[in-house]
């Protein structure tokens, strides 16, 4: 039932993107041009009231669906490995203009070119699991 | 009234309410009990073809992962309810800077678009331009690789994770931006 419910939030999501223009390749180049506030809006709008309200969820001990509170489970510091992915990953956004949950929802859209693109970036996930222990972790 | 309704959400929607709203995903699914994050499912996806079995990466318990699928899923088809529904009257109204810009690499906005929303340079990537289709394949494999590399692409790390306060994600976001902006400011206007 939970899992049904999480596609309901997948749709949304999907409305949520489309609308606010983030799932559009042009949106990313203005941003990485630094030509236009928008994407530096959204991203920080959501940043800052996900902070507040992650804060209050965890101050307040809100229970979770499941019964816990909120918590976060963060990943190992490797100073290298954060810089070194993150600027991989920023050379694949700005080329095809999409990151992952954007590949999702223009396929929606009807983009079938996409797919080709969300392919690809599943081949890349195999080819980082079967190679990639050997890089700085 | 809901058609009322319904051509009110269909105008684009201001920076603070679309951020507002992605805020809004974050807090039903931290809620739900789950953490927002995408690029897991590509990682769900290999598994679910069967690379568990030769890679050790791969083996997780796909019952857990369900509840991903199923938002990624959701997300498609809010992409085709989006697009049939919701579509915004004018192409996406991207700055005059960039749009002058785009003209000279010969990406002409909003007609690069071949659905003239202003959402994808169909123009450049399509099944017929040799060109096109490797920086397809080039600019999703990097994604992909790079995701799983640094555990999480702009949903969890830019959003949920800056949202958390992590240093890591703030680190990796900041790699984001190095990748980004070599990409949109150096190789880009050589490849096309």
């Amino acid at each position: 039932m939970r899992n049904f419910a999480f596609l309901i939030v997948g749709i949304l999501f999907g409305i949520i993107l489309t609308k606010s223009e983030a799932i559009s390749w042009f949106r990313i180049h203005e941003m990485f041009r630094f030509e236009s506030f928008h994407m530096y809006g959204i991203i920080g709008t959501a940043v800052v009231l996900g902070a507040l309200g992650l804060l209050l969820m965890k101050r307040s001990r809100v229970k979770t669906l499941d019964g816990n509170e909120v918590s976060y489970k963060g990943m190992q510091y490797n100073l290298t490995r954060h810089v070194l992915a993150g600027s991989i990953f920023g050379l694949g956004w700005a080329l095809v203009g999409s990151c992952p949950g954007p590949m999702y929802i223009l396929v929606g859209h009807g983009y079938w070119i996409v797919l080709v693109i969300l392919l690809s970036a599943i081949v890349g996930t195999f080819v980082y699991g079967v190679f990639g222990q050997k890089l700085p972790h | 009234m809901v058609q009322g309704f319904i051509d009110q959400i269909s105008q684009p929607w201001h920076w603070a309410v679309s951020g507002a709203a992605i805020a809004g995903i974050v807090f039903l699914m931290t809620w739900m009990g789950r953490s927002f994050g995408v690029s897991t499912s590509f990682k769900g996806w290999c598994s679910l073809l069967g690379a568990g079995r030769r890679f050790k990466f791969f083996q997780m318990d796909l019952k857990d992962e369900l509840w991903r699928f199923m938002f990624v899923i959701g997300a498609v088809i809010g992409g085709v309810i989006a697009v049939s529904f919701l579509r915004s009257p004018e192409p996406v109204d991207i700055s005059a800077a960039t749009v002058e810009y785009l003209g000279g690499l010969g990406i002409d906005y909003p007609a690069a678009d071949h659905k003239m929303l202003g959402f994808f340079p169909t123009s450049l990537f399509n099944f017929s331009n040799i060109t096109g289709l490797l920086l397809a394949v080039a600019g999703g494999f990097l994604v992909g690789f790079g995701a799983r590399y640094g555990q999480g692409c702009t949903s969890g790390h830019a959003i949920t994770g800056l949202s958390h306060l992590q240093v890591q994600s703030l680190l990796t976001v900041i790699g984001f931006f190095i990748g980004g902006l070599v990409m949109t400011h150096l190789l880009f206007p050589l490849f096309v």
